[in-house]
């Protein structure tokens, strides 16, 4: 047993810190570090930095343009990564569809578009969820019929991420109405341009719009963007969901969190003291860093026993980071909205007044119930942490 | 990076298991426990032969040699079979105090008898106010002749009725809650002046308030200078505090499974109450306390020859107050899921719960070390 990491490994952490103090845009940088929104250019402009380097889609195999790091060294660069802070490469480019189609694609499809993942030429949205569709993903109801060399797509997506920027959208939609709910579902690729398309953006309780609503009405698909086989996309997306298995815990992004709190806690003043004294305050900085430690601890300990892994299954403890991930990432929402007090109150309403100025309070403050609100998704998305629980239930202790 | 056990380490998992599984099924436990002594010398005397009682001492002291790992293995599996045997008193406290802090002299007189079963040790450092702070020690040791002279009162000494030796913290010099003037000195127990009252704690494990009045102790009995005690102190509060993470998380695993087991089996409204999605997540967010604590256990054990303690006392607090937290969470929640059969004294359940309870409290409980942890600074430090 041994919890430290090799020289190589140390080099190797080095080599990434280095790289990413180097040559993360400063602006993109501060945007992290403030709680900012990122724009399109900002993420495209990143992934193409690491693309260069040959660190945008690290995780792949070799062969179509990975890094063939060991699952120690991508558990280091994530952490690096999010820790600089850095955006992450557009996850349902590099972590989502494009798996699925070294996976499950033919060779025309990986040849065309892993690089063009890769550089971050198509912008990826994720066609999942529907209004009828969501923790019972499999009961989705979008139709899509074979009409000679097309498909023929009709039915409504939501909850689709920055579909506002997307070139295309990967669909899961059901092929054969008579089979049982999880066998008749194909993985089906499509240009957001082809014409039956409508994007119509939600507006979320942080006031933010980044999900929406995607319409299909009559879209019309070659037959070839099917990725494997028809009725077969349930498996493809159930590898999909279980590729990320412990980048689901964020620790890093935690951690840049928490540093970022006792800043402010440290400039925000409560009964003329430093927030950061209050010994109140400051238990509760202390409970969610020691969470934090532990959950960084069960994620090396899920990674040491993937590097020895022959199987390519999802691990039912990446649930457990999931879970604790996003209550800890919640939990430090909060403290940093109740860091600031009053100050978290004045909200910058940028379609009344066509600004993002806060209008009172400091500038930092005006991020943070926002994000506060944004972030009850976290324990939402990818599978709520109910789900979650179901699977541990089943997988891990046989109930 | 490695989580995995070597082989020897696996070798000496199982048959400190195997021992521990044999030997102290729940019925023999009850006969143990219903004991004058309250632990068996019987199976003391087959730790010995294991090798357990010097695992972590030097070969030349009859010992094996052994690291944090393997102590984090033994007290794991004692733990999981609740053994009585004052394991951690005798060989990680005062046997550790010996080893870390002791001249040759103290070493060669002491350690081969505790590797061999013959000696049981305490390490007396707890007073009525001093709670769990390491420095508050009233009790003093004063300079006369060739030695000390020790007065005072110390409270709930685990294994304190029956030590052989007792390793007292004492105070040389200075106010009551300075850090600096403390003393460590070893106590014959049979010495003069020292009077002993044993009791039970609520775990089931021997403790005894002890009375010193002017207890002579020959200077070759003193461990380290005289003054400069705080820094092994706090060692040995986090050789105890490792220790205990570990036997917790034997503990909270035994109670995790043995709750997913019960869920199994179970019956009402005609089907195992396991197929209630209430009682799974419950049962599902108990694995997740025991897991996150077997994580900070892991950081402990690594941590605890750290030689800054600075960064070694804030790990062990760390890890103290997620071991605390995950205790009464699956403790309370173990006997929750037991229902009326949880409260009783005749399934194990309620035992390990026990033990799960009084672990939080030793060395130190949750909001303690809390405060401690954030008093060090945490782990991350502001941004810029």
């Amino acid at each position: 047993m041994d919890l430290n990491f090799t020289r190589e490994e140390i080099a190797f952490r080095d080599e990434v810190r280095d790289f990413f103090a180097k040559n993360v845009p400063t602006d993109t940088r501060r945007k992290l570090i403030e709680g900012r929104k990122l724009e399109k250019a900002d993420i495209v402009d990143w992934q193409r930095i690491l693309n260069k380097k040959g660190w945008a889609v690290y995780q792949w195999p070799k062969e179509y343009g990975g890094t063939g790091w060991t699952a120690v060294q991508k558990y280091i660069f994530l952490e690096e990564l999010q820790r600089a802070p850095a955006p992450d490469p557009l996850p349902f480019a590099v972590s989502m569809v494009g798996p699925v189609i070294y996976a499950f694609g033919n060779e025309q499809q990986k040849k065309h578009f892993l690089p063009r993942i890769a550089n971050l030429d198509d912008w990826w949205c994720q066609g999942f969820s529907e209004p009828g569709a969501g923790s019972d993903l499999a009961g989705l109801s979008t139709k899509a019929v074979r009409e000679g060399d097309h498909w023929i797509i009709n039915g409504q997506k939501t909850w689709t991420t920055l579909a506002q920027y997307a070139d295309w959208i990967f669909v899961l939609a059901r092929t054969d109405t008579k089979a049982k709910k999880q066998e008749g579902i194909s993985f089906i690729l499509c240009d957001m341009k082809t014409p039956g398309i409508t994007v119509r953006p939600i507006q979320l309780i942080d006031g933010g719009k980044e999900v929406n609503e995607v319409f299909f009405d009559n879209v019309k698909v070659p037959y070839e963007n099917l990725v494997g086989q028809e009725n077969r996309g349930w498996d493809y997306a159930k590898f999909l969901l279980g590729n990320e298995r412990t980048g689901i815990a964020r620790v890093g992004i935690s951690k840049e969190r928490i540093r970022r709190l006792k800043e402010l806690a440290k400039i925000e003043v409560s009964g003329g003291k430093p927030m950061i004294e209050d010994p109140r305050f400051r238990a509760k900085i202390s409970q969610v860093e020691i969470e934090l430690k532990a959950l960084e601890m069960t994620q090396m300990r899920v990674v040491a026993a993937e590097g020895k892994r022959r199987d390519n299954k999802p691990d039912p403890a990446s649930s457990i980071l999931k879970i604790k991930g996003s209550e800890i990432q919640q939990n430090i929402t909060d403290l940093l909205m109740e860091v600031v007090g009053p100050f978290a109150l004045p909200f910058a309403d940028e379609d009344a007044t066509g600004s993002n100025q806060i209008p009172a309070g400091p500038d930092y403050a005006g991020p943070l119930a926002p994000a506060y609100f944004n972030y009850r998704k976290v324990s939402i998305y990818g599978g709520s942490n109910e789900i979650q629980k179901n699977i541990i239930a089943k997988a891990i202790l046989g109930l | 990076m490695d989580f995995e056990f070597s082989e020897e380490q696996q070798l000496l998992k199982d048959s400190v298991e195997s021992l521990l599984g044999d030997k102290y099924d729940f019925e023999t436990r009850k006969k143990i426990l219903a004991s004058t002594d309250g632990w068996s010398r019987e199976i003391w005397k087959q730790y010995a032969e294991l090798g357990l009682l010097g695992l972590p001492f030097a070969e030349a002291h009859g010992g094996i040699d052994g690291g944090p790992v393997e102590t984090m293995i033994v007290m794991g599996a004692i733990g999981n079979a609740l053994a009585l045997e004052p394991y951690l008193p005798t060989v990680v406290l005062a046997g550790g105090a010996i080893r870390r802090f002791g001249t040759d002299a103290q070493k060669d007189k002491y350690l081969p008898q505790i590797a061999e079963g013959k000696i049981t040790g305490a390490f007396a450092h707890t007073e009525r106010q001093s709670r769990y702070d390491l420095f508050d020690v009233k009790t003093t040791a004063k300079a006369s002749g060739d030695g000390f002279v020790l007065d005072g009162q110390k409270s709930v000494v685990l294994n304190g009725d029956q030590a052989d030796f007792i390793v007292v913290t004492a105070r040389v010099s200075g106010n009551p809650r300075d850090k600096d003037g403390l003393g460590l000195f070893i106590v014959d127990a049979k010495a003069d002046g020292v009077s002993r009252r044993g009791y039970r704690t609520q775990d089931g494990l021997t403790a005894a308030e002890i009375q010193l009045s002017g207890v002579k102790v020959a200077a070759d009995q003193m461990i380290g200078k005289a003054g400069a005690a705080y820094s092994m102190i706090e060692q040995i509060g986090d050789d105890g505090i490792a220790a205990v993470c570990a036997e917790a998380v034997g503990v909270l695993s035994a109670l995790t499974e043995a709750t997913t087991d019960y869920l199994r089996t179970r019956k009402q409204f005609g089907v195992n109450i396991g197929s209630f999605q209430v009682l799974q997540h419950r049962n599902v967010e108990m694995l997740i306390a025991a897991e996150q604590a077997k994580s900070m256990t892991f950081l402990a054990t690594m941590m605890v020859n750290e030689a800054d303690a600075a960064t070694r006392r804030k790990t062990m607090s760390a890890a103290k107050t997620q071991i605390g937290r995950s205790a009464q969470f699956v403790g309370e929640q173990a006997i929750q899921l037991h229902g009326g059969i949880g409260m009783t004294m005749e399934l194990k359940v309620g035992h390990w719960f026990k033990r799960a309870t009084a672990i939080d409290i030793q060395f130190g409980d949750a909001d303690y070390h809390l405060e401690q942890f954030g008093n060090m600074g945490g782990f991350e430090s502001a941004a810029a």
